[in-house]
């Protein structure tokens, strides 16, 4: 009992890092129908960042907003760059750019850092606090689901309450009749990836510290798993992204839990191939007949 | 859709090819004449270059098999797939455990590796029709995530159930050498290059035939409108599952022969960056051609050379020379990648019939 | 008032290759209302696209207030007192229709004139001020109609083009609506360009008739010689 509890809170944790770089794909969608396979690639490059940063100066949250910051800023320079000048007829266009994108940022970290992984602090200790002789959470895995929580919140807030949020959405909903009340919708979408991206770094600062370290490709299994919890939750919807990071968080923490952490991949992969067969628009979707 | 764009004009030659009199051969009988000829071609090539551009050739035709099939898959059947990095896999480590079976049984005849590729592609239909129909119910964004899962899964399989397939290490794969037959000094390379240009070959006459066939009509059909199609008469979900299918088979044979050019399979060669590979040579060959495949297959191999040589240029510490030689040939196809989906979509094959009918046009008589 | 509002010269505009208006000329003088009406693919939805700047135009010039708005995006010309009200009415479903409304207007810097006119539209729709909350495509058609012209009005425009106001409305909501333009248009002098299938409402309230055929204006004339000159309507409306 004391172990489900232990893998049930831990879960909680590493889905709160999932639920949130699955909401930065969700971002990305809505705002332009483009699933980013480049968003893994994007936060490693951030996270690397504020490894170069921290060694430098000494301090992880120097580290830390310097990955936030360039998270923000390869979101922004991604759109206007890159993703601006494809044709978007084809979805399969941006796929490939994005995927291009994913082979140019990891050869650039490699040949910059090396393809060795490199340690990755964290600002908290990541020893498990007991509680009545249970190991229960970490101070780390508070300050991961303070962070996920208060980055939800804020998103949130923006959203719905400021007139960005409004543009943004209404952006995102009607981009023709947005422009003719005057909003910017180019300028939005390139707001709206530099937000998904900075969420993107953010989780992973939060998640690379409990993995192997520091890689080019250390997002990737990250990815895979968070591209699945947007599936899970329709790739429509931020709460459904958010729920459905918790549940591919406490699912890959049974599995690793119970039956080792060596089934993690193939356990991602399972649950996904059962998603897409099975609920293909996500929990929270109707039921409907396959699209065609 | 700009694949289909690109593609189109190449139905349009197809159609005009066989309405053409005077080429009035049977297909089959045209494309293995074809094929004799590259054979014939390739003999001869192979005794004018050195042993080092006999393996690179090779390992060109390993290639071009998966850059072949995922070529079917995405350019003509319209099915984006970037799991044929772990197809490739499939088929190597079938091989590998099967030749390494055969060698275990003292069955080391050279015969032998055909059986074994035979079940290498056997295994990487069923691993294929597997993934095949659950692509067949899934479009763009879907599909990608899920082939992208199987590309970055697949590999890390080998991990988990080390005990088959020894983890990062990976298996030796026991190949026999040169038949006697060629003399004792026959060079090896020269050899692989022979068993690799036959297997490849008898690959492509497969599919060209499939591409003309009935079959192909249908692949393509479905990728231009899948509504149209089915009210056609064609059974979209089963087409699709088949150009799945077809592809990985061609896929496992090009991983077949990866591990008996290398003799010996490891995860760390099947990774998300060969399916990116892969994608990015059918893209920049051009996609929806079996020519482009042959392209993408070419740069795949000379690419990485090519900045091998241009590394040699600068005196670097030996570090930096490895980070650089192991990632600028990356960084180099992914930036071509972006740059040909956002200038050039229907990649060097097109860019060449673009080219070529422009000077037709300016040159009319020359074509009568 | 004095002079005219939107003068266009010589417009000419398509879809690619395709062209659609060739060489329109038409002038909609201050506090006036301009019904353009003509057959199904006479242009009229493409001239609206191209005033708001949807399509660029391939020749001619369109000025509002005397300045030519050639290189103008989109997203300025609601600065520029232009607001237009799409096809379909282009009332954003996954929105309130409070944001919808506060939507059309953001881009005004004055904050608290903004939230006056949103208030005046909220008295001017009645039924939108108890729907506040309701998303957009909860709505009837009518009250779409209305929030689609309330989020044009808090925009406090001098143009406003109307394509289509009418298009599956009940006969009294239409009324209605060319009543409210009428007034819009005596109490605070708002010009208005309206493309209309419905030739006898929109005559019923315009001032000027411009008739378009196949991409030309056939004919621009008093809205009241079109409504009586029974020759003249018979020639160009085939009634």
């Amino acid at each position: 009992m004391d172990r489900f509890l232990f893998l049930t809170l831990d879960g909680l944790s590493r889905g709160a890092v999932y639920a949130a770089f699955a909401l930065a794909l969700v971002l990305i969608w809505r705002a332009g129908r483009i699933v980013n396979f480049a968003q893994g690639a994007m936060a490693v490059a951030a996270a690397y960042v504020a490894y170069s940063v921290t060694a430098a100066t000494g301090s992880y949250w120097l580290g830390f907003g310097a990955a936030l910051l360039a998270g923000l800023l390869l979101g922004a320079v991604v759109d206007i760059a890159v993703m601006r000048l494809v044709d978007h007829r084809s979805p399969l266009n941006p796929v490939i750019v994005a995927l291009g994108l994913v082979l140019l940022i990891q050869a650039v970290l490699g040949m910059v850092y090396g393809n060795e992984y490199l340690p990755a602090q964290t600002p908290f200790s990541r020893t498990a606090l007991t509680v009545g002789g249970t190991a229960v959470l970490s101070p780390y895995d508070l300050f991961v689901f303070a962070t996920v929580g208060v980055v939800g919140a804020a998103l949130v807030w923006v959203f719905t309450r400021t007139a960005i949020g409004l543009r943004m959405r209404a952006a995102a909903f009607a981009p023709e009749v947005s422009r003719l009340l005057g909003v910017n919708v180019g300028g939005m979408l390139t707001l709206g990836w530099a937000l998904a991206s900075g969420v993107g770094a953010l989780a992973a600062m939060l998640v690379i510290p409990t993995e192997l370290g520091l890689h080019p490709h250390a997002m990737d299994l990250v990815f895979v798993s968070a591209f699945t919890a947007a599936v899970l939750g329709g790739l429509d919807s931020p709460p459904g992204a958010v729920v459905g990071g918790l549940g591919v968080g406490l699912l890959l923490s049974y599995v690793s839990g119970y039956a080792g952490g060596d089934l993690i991949p193939l356990a991602v992969l399972a649950l996904l191939l059962t998603v897409l067969l099975l609920r293909p628009g996500g929990l929270f979707a109707p039921v409907t007949a396959r699209r065609v | 859709m700009s694949a289909t764009r690109a593609a189109a004009p190449q139905a349009r030659h197809a159609a005009a090819d066989s309405a053409r009199p005077g080429r009035s051969l049977p297909t089959v009988v045209r494309h293995l004449a074809v094929a004799a000829g590259v054979a014939l071609l390739v003999l001869l090539v192979s005794y004018q270059l050195d042993s080092f551009r006999n393996f690179q050739l090779a390992t060109v035709a390993a290639y071009l098999c998966a850059t072949a099939g995922l070529t079917v898959l995405t350019g003509l059947c319209g099915q984006l797939s970037l799991g044929h990095g772990a197809l490739m896999a499939t088929g190597a480590y079938t091989l590998a455990l099967v030749q390494n079976a055969f060698a275990e049984r003292g069955l080391t005849a050279g015969g032998w590796l055909i059986v074994s590729l035979v079940v290498a592609v056997l295994a990487t239909v069923v691993v294929g029709a597997v993934v095949g129909v659950a692509a067949a119910r899934l479009r763009g964004p879907y599909l990608a995530g899920l082939t992208l899962a199987v590309a970055v899964v697949v590999p890390a399989l080998t991990v988990t159930f080390d005990g088959v397939f020894n983890g990062e290490q990976g298996l030796a794969v026991p190949v026999a050498p040169a038949p006697a037959g060629l003399g004792s000094y026959f060079p090896h390379e020269r050899w692989q290059l022979w068993v690799a240009a036959a297997a490849t070959l008898s690959c492509l006459v497969l599919l060209a035939n499939l591409v003309r066939s009935r079959y192909g009509r249908a692949f393509r059909a479905v990728r231009d409108d899948e509504v149209a199609a089915r009210l056609a008469g064609i059974h979209v979900a089963r087409t699709q599952v088949v150009a799945f299918v077809v592809s990985a088979a061609s896929a496992g044979l090009g991983g077949a022969l990866l591990a008996v050019l290398a003799q010996s399979v490891s995860p760390g060669a099947f990774g998300l960056t060969l399916s990116l590979f892969l994608l990015m040579a059918v893209v920049i060959g051009g996609l929806g051609r079996l020519a482009g495949a042959a392209w993408g297959a070419v740069l795949l191999v000379a690419l990485p050379d090519l900045t091998h040589s241009l590394t040699n240029l600068f005196t670097l510490s030996p570090a930096a020379a490895q980070r650089l030689e192991g990632n600028l040939p990356l960084a180099i196809f992914g930036a071509t990648l972006i740059v040909v989906m956002i200038a050039a979509p229907g990649g060097v094959q097109g860019l060449l019939s673009r080219l070529t009918r422009a000077l037709r046009a300016r040159w009319p008589v020359g074509r009568s | 008032m004095g002079g005219d509002l939107l003068t266009v010269e010589a417009l000419a505009a398509g879809y690619g290759p395709v062209p659609v208006l060739h060489d329109v000329d038409l002038r909609v003088p201050t506090g006036t209302i301009a019904a353009v009406i003509g057959a199904n693919g006479a242009g009229k939805t493409t001239l609206l696209r191209t005033l708001s700047g949807m399509l660029r135009p391939t020749a001619g010039r369109i000025l509002l207030d005397g300045r030519d708005l050639r290189g103008t995006p989109v997203e300025q010309l609601v600065r520029r007192g232009m607001a237009h009200v799409p096809e379909g009415r282009g009332v954003i479903g996954e929105l309130t229709v409070e944001e919808n409304l506060r939507l059309g207007a953001l881009w005004r810097r004055d904050r608290t004139a903004a939230g006056h006119a949103l208030d005046e539209v909220y008295q001017l729709f009645e039924p939108l001020a108890r729907r506040r909350r309701h998303l957009g495509h909860q709505l009837s058609g009518g009250e779409r109609q209305m929030l689609a012209l309330g989020r044009a009005l808090v925009g406090r425009p001098r143009l406003l083009l109307l394509d289509e106001p009418s298009l599956g409305l009940a006969p009294r909501v239409v009324a209605q609506t060319m009543a409210l333009l009428r007034r819009l248009r005596d109490d605070t002098g708002l010009t208005v360009l309206l493309v209309e299938q419905n030739v006898r409402s929109a005559l019923a309230v315009a001032d000027q008739g411009i008739v378009m055929s196949l991409g030309r204006v056939a004919l621009a004339a008093p809205a009241a010689r079109l409504r009586d000159d029974a020759d003249l309507r018979h020639a160009y409306l085939g009634f």
